[in-house]
């Protein structure tokens, strides 16, 4: 209390008193007016709560002073207990883990079980069985919406030095059902289509391409190469290896494998090159690094490459329709994002 | 394996060619496939009734083989050859006077008879997407597709279509409303079929009318209705499309009565219950949903791990299955209690399975009744 009184201008604090004396006019307030100017938190009536008081700078006063006292209360309470702690020594009971997002997810019922036959059929008989079984190898086209403006430029070309075997395109106001077929013609495996909003890469569909699923992404946090800081020199060519985490469900698993069929099967290790996809809260991000060994246990890194999010918002049967495509995931805001706790990737 | 096939209410096929079997009262689900010999071509394009009596499944594969499913034994009992991969999948299975009815998606309808080579082939043009049999009149079949309008074949008169629907007229373009009829329903009681689009429109066809037009046409969503279910209640009809969204659909006026929500992916078989008011959705995400028609909520939700094409409902109660039983040995425990005599009681048992009939129907008239006043009601009967 004193420190509070030092902190106010000694007139408002006393000014403050006594209007906090009129205010409590209810049952317990007329007895224990006299005690106020002794204890303040018995004036109170029960149910009374900080937002009821209707003067700005009173509220925001009380609320500083409810805040110190709770911040107070809580320090308290890990001195004693953390004195207790070392009072008990090897007898303490382990120390409790704190509750994450990623702690509390729901379970999902989806949930990939590595040794479930019926998913492995089904994963080994896909659309993308044919690259994992080694009869085809990756050929990319990256290409934009139509006129795209300097910053989706720069990042589709650091794409392609970031994916290995791939071509960017100017796209001419081409339809994408007619750049389809060309692209199968042409041998090519995976078409990637960037969609730039206001002169900003917002969108990404991402078709693999002989009869093969249309993913489309929405993309976020757009960092080009000359953004990053303590960046290491351009990527060479050597294929970089690919880390999928956390792709855990059934549709994370159909997106992983979509992700890893963009490069080629073997790593080249003596490029020391790594592209990562994390999935973290539905959020998948891509980061690109080179790696490189210390010592046995220690690794330095340098980000490359361009950075970037997505988040999956349909999965498509078939390559790109979008009005009679056969949808296999779309993303449905209100019914899916009711719940804070529940991840569908 | 028997007890298993015995207490499935739902079937779904998957494109994996694994035929699914759910028991909603013991909440489980099981897998019935011939070990270890799966192939994409066997995948399950049509599941139907083999019999009216449901004892056995049809499963119509994209190899063009029809099996047939005992659910009393739980094996597949035999397997048919019924064309071959390059007339397409299957778009339809009946069972006509015991003889089978397939369509493929090249327009060849064929009858196959027990015991006789000889086939009645009907070509119903191009590109069907779906072949459905009067449930009133077993002989009548209805087909349409892409660009394929909806006709509608007498099995006894293989000649011409009994009815064939004219297009609708130009739109405000003047330009040709193209076709794509691709489910199709009988609507009970009346002569009227239903048919849905993927140009998103529901339209209803009268054959005793002189008109050859849509008497009813509805639109709904921006994306394709790919099947369509008639509840047992009249007057709606149940549709799904390939975003996921699936509605209920009003016959008088055209109207939109309600959605209801859950599933992510694109519908592929939809059907509801004959007597009670619950239909059963699966899809693309490999999901199969039971959602109740009266207050649009879902009911249950089984994953099964593979993309779903087709489900089947058995015309039993669902989930009081499990509740009849129980309720039929608690009833044959108080009757013995009270006689005491083994005679009586062999009586009773048999009074009682009666009784269960009545109270199957009894309860599919009225929806869902407490058991308690039942039950004193049965004891008071008697």
């Amino acid at each position: 209390m004193d420190v509070l009184r030092n902190t106010e201008a000694k007139k408002g604090a006393k000014t403050k008193k006594q209007k906090r004396m009129n205010e409590c006019k209810d049952v317990e307030a007329e007895t224990s007016v006299q005690a106020d100017s002794v204890e303040e938190e018995a004036a109170f009536p029960p149910n009374f709560s900080v937002s009821e008081i209707k003067n700005k700078q009173r509220r925001h006063f009380m609320f500083m002073k409810l805040k110190q006292e709770k911040r107070k209360r809580k320090l308290e309470l890990k001195k004693k207990r953390k004195k207790e702690r070392e009072a008990l020594g090897d007898k303490a009971p382990p120390k409790e883990v704190p509750k994450t997002i990623e702690n509390q997810r729901i379970y999902d019922e989806t949930t990939v079980n590595p040794e479930d036959e019926e998913v492995a059929f089904d994963e080994g008989t896909d659309e993308f069985s044919s690259y994992f079984n080694r009869l085809t190898n990756p050929k990319v086209l990256i290409t934009t919406s139509d006129r795209p403006r300097g910053r989706t430029v720069r990042f589709c070309e650091q794409l392609s030095t970031a994916v290995p075997d791939s071509h960017v395109y100017y796209r001419r106001g081409l339809a994408l059902k007619r750049v389809i077929p060309q692209c199968i013609s042409r041998g090519f495996t995976f078409l990637i289509v960037i969609n730039e909003d206001r002169k900003v890469p917002n969108g990404m569909v991402l078709c693999h391409l002989p009869n093969g699923p249309t993913a489309h992404f929405k993309v976020s946090s757009v960092r080009l190469r000359k953004e990053m800081k303590r960046r290491g020199k351009d990527p060479t060519e050597h294929s970089p290896e690919v880390i999928l985490n956390n792709f855990t469900t059934r549709l994370g698993h159909s997106i992983g494998r979509m992700f890893a069929a963009l490069f080629p099967h073997d790593p080249q290790f003596i490029g020391r090159q790594v592209a990562t996809f994390h999935n973290q809260r539905d959020f998948i991000f891509f980061r690109f690094h080179r790696y490189i060994f210390k010592n046995e246990k220690k690794v330095g890194i340098q980000e490359l490459g361009p950075r970037f999010t997505l988040k999956l918002r349909s999965l498509q049967k078939g390559t790109f329709d979008s009005k009679y495509g056969e949808y296999e995931w779309v993303h449905k805001r209100h019914e899916m994002d009711s719940s804070r706790r529940k991840f569908h990737l | 394996m028997a007890s298993k096939s015995q207490s499935c209410s739902i079937w779904v096929g998957s494109e994996t060619g694994i035929l699914k079997g759910v028991s909603l009262s013991k909440q489980q689900a099981f897998n019935f496939c011939e070990m270890s010999c799966l192939s994409r071509d066997q995948e399950v394009c049509v599941l139907e009734w083999g019999d009216p009596l449901e004892s056995e499944v049809l499963v119509g594969c994209a190899n063009g083989t029809v099996k047939a499913f005992s659910t009393e034994k739980g094996i597949f009992t035999e397997s048919k050859e019924c064309g071959d991969a390059t007339q397409g999948k299957f778009t339809g299975l009946a069972m006509m006077d015991g003889s089978l009815v397939t369509c493929a998606e090249s327009g060849i309808l064929k009858v196959w008879k027990e015991g006789c080579t000889d086939t009645i082939e009907i070509n119903v043009g191009n590109g069907v997407c779906r072949m459905r049999q009067n449930p009133s009149r077993r002989s009548q079949v209805a087909t349409g597709g892409k660009e394929n309008p909806l006709k509608v074949w007498d099995l006894e008169r293989p000649d011409k279509a009994i009815f064939t629907a004219k297009n609708v007229k130009n739109d405000w373009l003047d330009l040709r409303v193209p076709v794509w009829v691709r489910d199709i329903g009988f609507i009970p009681d009346s002569d009227k079929i239903v048919t849905c689009t993927g140009y998103h429109q529901m339209r209803v066809y009268d054959p005793s009318s002189p008109q050859r037009r849509p008497v009813l046409e509805a639109e709904f969503g921006e994306y394709p209705l790919t099947a369509l279910s008639l509840p047992a209640s009249q007057g709606t009809v149940v549709v799904g499309n390939t975003h996921g969204q699936l509605a209920v659909l009003d016959l008088r006026k055209g109207l939109v009565r309600g959605c209801l929500k859950g599933l992510a992916g694109g519908v592929r078989g939809l059907q509801c219950h004959p007597t009670l008011p619950l239909v059963a959705s699966c899809g693309l995400d490999r999901f199969l949903r039971v959602h109740s028609l009266e207050d649009r909520s879902l009911l249950h939700k089984v994953y099964l791990k593979s993309r779903l094409n087709c489900v089947l409902l058995s015309s039993r109660n669902l989930e009081l299955s499990g509740a009849d039983l129980s309720g039929e040995v608690e009833e044959v425990k108080q009757e013995g209690e009270e006689d005491g005599e083994t005679d009586e009681v062999w009586d009773a048992m048999e009074t009682v399975t009666d009784k269960t009939n009545k109270r199957a129907t009894e309860k599919a008239a009225e929806e869902n009744a407490v058991k308690g006043p039942k039950k004193r009601r049965k004891v008071a009967k008697k």
